[in-house]
């Protein structure tokens, strides 16, 4: 056999065509305050943070093996974190959200401490014992409104920006950018030395160890940046909202059982799976929504067809049929008729 | 014998209540390739995996180099250079025979082992460099696994039944490859129930029965009557 005529490359077609069509639809959604409705702003934009949830999900879930339950905590901290530091601080609200995302990695180091000594079923136990440690003792809170929560004061709200067109559009915009942002961050960490390591422990934890890599320190990492970027996303929650209390907050149904439900569809372990997983909880919701309770049967029904008949969820289905690579992680053995294709 | 770069003194290990080793001592000279044979159930793999810091033990039971390894964990143990190449491959499935190999090399070691000496040593692994190490077969995914273990350029590896599983021409090229890993002056601790393959390539050799040291010898000097009585327990 001829070696010479065969490449190993971590690209592909498929990948640079996706890019391509990736940065033109982002250009187009980035106009969106100038074509789109009110209504479609507000529904696009909270697209953009369920998926920015979901890829962090499943960085933690799908890559380091760390099935949470409990990110409700990190969405409703960041979201109280944006409205003490508002209403108590006088941070802008640009800049408490940020602010946010630090503290989230503060609060989870020492939430880290205490879970990371329990394993599978009892860490995602825990983690939800934590989430529900946090609604508690914010619902102690009486300056943040105590069990029913509080407003948004007008005057934080208009400091965003001129009149409400442009705050609707900031907020947009900002879910937009942490959406890219969270996504391309776990595409770049994944492609990075550490990323490998990650994938590594996650198919065998006992292998990795024993070549030299720090599971604790890489699991904790982990953990610590998507528990800060998720407290991050919390607050965009809450900014676009307007108004908080603890069972808004700290909510398993909207933070993490939809969330799990977008991975699982989508297709867990991969960087593709929470963005198709995404669109098709949202096109489901929207058109689904008016059954009421029904909805709710529809997508647990769902999620069971493709956990029994799709294990690696659509994407996993797309990818073995098509051998398709929209976010090239790992290599690729090219033969001389794809080479002549690309 | 020249100074021991491992050394061993009444290692214990347990697994719950159960007890796999009773007191071993055993050394490791530089340079030294030592085989470690006995039966299923002997403790052979509990003592590399003790050795490695996949089992926790007391610190001083176990010295490399002069210093205490044995509470260390396995990655604090990697770094100081000892290398697995574990039972029953342990490769990565979800990544490629080149990522495999390249989570090999995140211990920064300086040393002659890399990418390009390991497809030297076994030039079958660079033509399926970019496929999904689980796509090869269970030789090919051996010399990955040893592969892997060399990149982090260690003074001693540790193989854990290296022959396993594999078909008879498969093993004959794997021992082939062997000088070729340990010339360059590493030590090696060679785990192997093929007890003729095992003394073919070390120097000196431990019998384990019941997780005690029941023979040691120079490989080319013990008889097939003392390994027959040590392995089985028999006269």
């Amino acid at each position: 056999m001829n070696l010479d005529s065969y490449t190993v490359t971590r690209g592909s077609k498929s990948a640079k065509i996706a890019a391509i069509l990736g940065l033109i639809v982002i250009v187009i959604l980035i106009t969106a305050p100038w074509w789109a409705g009110r209504a479609d702003m507000r529904l696009l934009g909270e697209l953009f943070l369920y998926l920015a949830l979901a890829s962090l999900w499943n960085l933690m879930a799908g890559y380091a093996g760390l099935v949470s339950v409990g990110q409700q905590a990190y969405v409703g901290f960041g979201g109280y974190m944006l409205f003490a530091l508002t209403i108590f601080g006088g941070v802008n609200p640009v800049f408490a959200i940020a602010l946010a995302g630090l503290l989230g990695a503060a609060i989870a180091v020492p939430v880290a401490a205490l879970i990371f000594r329990l394993r599978g079923a009892y860490f995602a136990i825990g983690t939800w014992v934590m989430a529900e440690v946090f609604r508690l003792s914010f619902a102690q809170v009486g300056a943040l409104g105590g069990g029913s929560g509080t407003s948004l004061p007008v005057g934080i709200v208009r400091s965003m920006a001129d009149g409400r067109s442009a705050r609707e559009a900031l907020s947009y915009w900002l879910a937009l950018g942490v959406a890219t942002l969270v996504v391309a961050a776990v595409y770049l960490f994944l492609r990075s030395r550490k990323g490998l390591a990650l994938t590594a422990i996650r198919d065998n934890e006992l292998a990795a160890g024993s070549l030299g890599i720090d599971i604790f320190r890489t699991k904790f990492l982990v953990y610590i940046v998507t528990c800060a970027m998720t407290a991050m996303v919390g607050a965009l929650i809450f900014l676009q909202k307007l108004r908080i209390s603890p069972d808004a907050a700290f909510s398993v149904n909207d933070w993490t059982a939809f969330v799990i439900f977008i991975v699982v569809i989508g297709g867990i372990g991969t960087i593709e799976g929470p963005i198709i997983g995404t669109l098709i909880f949202f096109a489901l919701r929207e058109t689904l929504a008016d059954l009421g309770t029904i909805y709710l049967m529809v997508l647990g029904l769902v999620a069971i067809v493709i956990m029994l008949k799709a294990p690696k969820g659509i994407w996993g289905l797309i990818k073995d049929r098509m051998n398709l690579q929209i976010f090239p992680l790992g290599y690729r053995v090219e033969t001389p008729d794809e080479n002549k294709g690309a | 014998m020249p100074e021991p770069i491992l050394k061993i003194s009444k290692l214990s290990a347990h697994y719950g209540d159960f007890q796999a080793l009773y007191g071993v001592d055993m050394e490791v000279a530089e340079g030294e390739v030592l085989a470690i044979i006995g039966a299923n159930g002997a403790g052979k793999t509990t003592l590399l995996r003790s050795l490695s810091g996949l089992m926790s033990n007391e610190a001083g039971q176990i010295t490399y180099r002069g210093q205490a390894i044995g509470a260390l964990r396995a990655d604090q143990v990697a770094a100081l250079g000892i290398a697995l190449v574990p039972e029953g491959r342990q490769l990565f499935p979800s990544l490629t025979v080149e990522e495999n190999l390249m989570i090999g090399g995140r211990v920064n070691r300086a040393g002659p082992w890399n990418l390009h000496k390991v497809y030297d040593l076994f030039p079958i692994l660079q033509e399926r460099r970019g496929q999904a190490s689980t796509s090869l077969s269970g030789g090919q995914q051996q010399m990955v696994a040893i592969g892997r273990a060399l990149m982090s350029n260690p003074d001693l590896i540790l193989f854990d039944e290296i022959s396993l599983g594999l078909a008879p021409i498969i093993i004959k090229d794997i021992y082939a490859a062997l000088p070729g890993i340990v010339g360059g002056g590493m030590s090696a601790v060679i785990v192997e129930q093929d007890i003729t393959k095992a003394l073919s390539v070390s120097s000196r050799v431990y019998c384990l029965q019941e997780g005690r040291v029941s023979l040691e010898g120079g490989s080319a000097t013990v008889s097939r009557e003392e390994i027959s009585r040590a392995y089985f327990g028999i006269a």
